[in-house]
């Protein structure tokens, strides 16, 4: 699966250098075994296995009701596993209450004291720890100020907006110095533009501290620029564990596929295999496609291949160059977003295909129309052959 | 915006005045110099200085705050574990069942509450021979079984409306369970403890019924005295009481609805929570 994905962790996490998770003498910092946690007959969270490495910014992902609370508010403390084991640094924490743990939590509904000042919300963990007063306020006072608040350390929450209660939440969460930092939603409550900026803030904040996180989300934008790593969650079990750009461009199945962006996908038999050189043919169009898989496939076994929008030329003159994927068609819907086109191309076997592409020539009019004919082109090696 | 029309004034102009002018009359009168109770003699606070020197009222009165003191404090502390009970206990089976028992008493008719608790005191003495004499005791004891109720639906509601992962965020903050209760439970659901403090107090005072079910000789609150003397006819001294107890259940009312208001108000300005997660 690994197979010339560009790697991001130099972009997104600091904190964590290289790539750990390919280096098997790496001790991993969490370990989760073989989890498992059934409320009455429902399986949450079935049977997982999960390594995190020091310093990660890992994004649990997927669908409401797949589980991915479930497992945080287990690393939490708040659920008892039904079986399994969780271990932070060595320490098997599977049986230690929330109050003992090395972990905290940021909430999703941030969970702010209403009754104290933003300072007393800040201070309350240490307090909890016993920590002689000077202390307590000295640290209070470089939270207060990592997290760009030290104006507002008198105010009631209620005063506050919800991207400002959110800093009182990371601060307050932070202040413990935990081994692991859980987020659950972290950006869902804010609006678009303050996303953005919280999203680049966490990440250094990440970057300064050193600390791991774990982050629950069912937003996939948020998964692909925060994390160094993504697990996509279904039905309470792993779908995929990878860096942003495996998941994207080497979706392990369907659903992992469809979950990153959008996807063209036909139906196709497998021609041959051999050493991870693969050879399909689609259906209805006979189109020969050689690509790149990791596991063996049966001659004639059925199998899918999905092709990224942006990963599709669109021309009028038929283009040029082996080791291409081409196919005929006619534009049937087109949506101008500036930046770029979004067409919807109707192919000679029928089937519509979705092509993104970039408008890098400065026109008034549209250099494709309506009902153009048009010939589509990618190189075959961008095809994922998926068999899910 | 239209201005309202004459007619509706004229209805509530009317409603009003069926609530409360005959409080108002009673006020009126209890400052009334004549002997007679609907006859206006002059402005006079005689009454009020007669009052003061009627020991039997003064006695009654003393009884009926030690019994509405006493029941409204053990009515919040058993109301209040039993909204905690009612709300945090999951979902069970017959939840619904316990949480609809609860607000009964706050529909029964208070006859039948009297009746059943006086049956109940008799059978009890019969049984283990407590309780030995009925009084102030049993009063008390009354008056908590059907005030809790309301404290336990006031608090109830209030921990409904209250964000379960505050407590969950000071236990990850290190907080012990006794810590978490007393830090974030209980400043929150104070608001609600002291109006329904309030509310059981302010029901024990008004009592009447209940409180005549359940008394026995020589102890008479002060609800039980007024209506004995009114059976006499109507002296200007039971409106001078009368005056003084409207007063006190006002301004208990008027706390403990500033109370709920500003509870309601900090409710509100909570954060919008995103998209729920699983």
């Amino acid at each position: 699966m690994n197979t010339g994905s560009g790697d991001r962790t130099g972009v997104a996490g600091g904190a964590c250098s290289g790539t750990p998770w390919r280096d098997p003498k790496q001790q991993p910092f969490i370990e989760v075994r073989s989890l498992t946690k059934r409320f009455g007959d429902f399986t949450a969270v079935n049977n997982i296995d999960l390594h995190i490495y020091r310093g990660e910014l890992f994004t649990i992902l997927g669908g409401s009701g797949c589980g991915k609370s479930t497992l945080l508010r287990m690393l939490a403390g708040f659920e008892e596993p039904s079986e399994g084991r969780i271990l932070i640094d060595g320490l098997d924490i599977t049986d230690m209450p929330p109050y003992e743990r090395p972990v905290n939590m940021m909430f999703q509904s941030y969970a702010v004291f209403p009754h104290m000042t933003v300072e007393q919300n800040i201070a309350y963990g240490l307090k909890k720890e016993k920590l002689p007063r000077d202390t307590v306020r000295q640290r209070v006072k470089e939270m207060l100020e990592l997290v760009q608040l030290p104006e507002l350390a008198r105010r009631k929450p209620q005063q506050l907006s919800g991207g400002q209660q959110q800093r009182v939440a990371l601060a307050r969460a932070l202040i413990k110095r935990p081994k692991v930092l859980l987020l659950d939603e972290p950006l869902a409550a804010l609006d678009k533009k303050l996303r953005e900026q919280t999203q680049f803030e966490l990440m250094n904040l990440q970057d300064q501290l050193g600390i791991t996180f774990v982050v629950v989300t069912h937003d996939q934008e948020e998964a692909m620029t925060l994390a160094t790593r993504i697990a996509v969650m279904r039905a309470g079990s792993f779908v995929q564990i990878g860096t942003p750009s495996e998941v994207y461009e080497f979706p392990r199945n369907l659903y992992v596929a469809d979950f990153f962006g959008s996807i063209n996908i036909f139906d196709a038999t497998v021609i041959s295999w051999e050493n991870q050189d693969i050879t399909v043919e689609l259906d209805g169009t006979g189109t020969r496609i050689q690509t790149r898989h990791p596991k063996t496939l049966a001659s004639g076994s059925r199998c899918q291949v999905g092709i990224r929008p942006e990963k599709v030329l669109i021309s009028k003159k038929p283009p040029e160059g082996a080791g291409q994927t081409v196919t005929r068609g006619v534009v049937q819907d087109l949506a101008y977003y500036g930046n770029r086109s979004i067409y919807r191309v109707r192919s000679e076997a029928g089937r519509v295909i979705q092509v993104s592409a970039q408008n890098y020539q400065r026109s008034a009019e549209l250099l494709l129309e309506w009902d153009d004919e048009v010939f589509l082109s990618w190189d075959s090696s961008c095809s994922v052959v998926m068999t899910e | 915006m239209k201005r309202p029309s004459t007619f509706l004034y004229t209805v509530l102009s009317f409603g009003f005045a069926f609530l409360y002018v005959p409080i108002f009359v009673v006020m009126v009168y209890s400052f009334n110099d004549s002997r007679l109770a609907t006859v206006w003699g002059g402005f006079s606070t005689r009454w009020y200085t007669a009052l003061l020197k009627n020991q039997q009222i003064l006695d009654a009165a003393l009884l009926s705050l030690e019994i509405a003191v006493v029941s409204a404090t053990l009515a919040t502390l058993l109301g209040t574990l039993a909204g905690l009970a009612l709300n945090r206990m999951g979902r069970y089976r017959g939840r619904t069942v316990f949480t609809g028992m609860i607000a009964a008493p706050l529909v029964m008719p208070e006859v039948i509450t009297g009746l059943s608790l006086l049956l109940l005191f008799v059978s009890l003495k019969e049984l283990i021979g407590w309780p030995d004499s009925r009084g102030a005791n049993t009063i008390t004891i009354a008056h908590i079984t059907f005030s809790m109720a309301y404290v336990a639906v006031i608090v109830q509601s209030r921990l409904a409306a209250m964000d379960q992962s505050l407590e969950e965020a000071a236990m990850d903050l290190g907080g012990r369970p006794f810590a978490v209760a007393r830090d974030i439970t209980l400043p929150l659901i104070a608001p609600a403890m002291i109006a329904g403090w309030l509310l059981a107090f302010t029901l024990s005072l008004d009592d009447l019924v209940i409180a005549s079910f359940t008394s026995g000789a020589g102890a008479s609150t002060l609800p039980m005295v007024i209506f004995s003397k009114v059976k006499l006819g109507i002296t200007p001294e039971v409106n001078a009481l009368a005056t003084i107890i409207i007063a006190i259940v006002t301004v208990g009312v008027l706390i403990a609805g500033w109370i709920v208001l500003r509870q309601r108000q900090h409710g509100s300005n909570r954060p919008e929570a995103g998209a729920p997660g699983d």
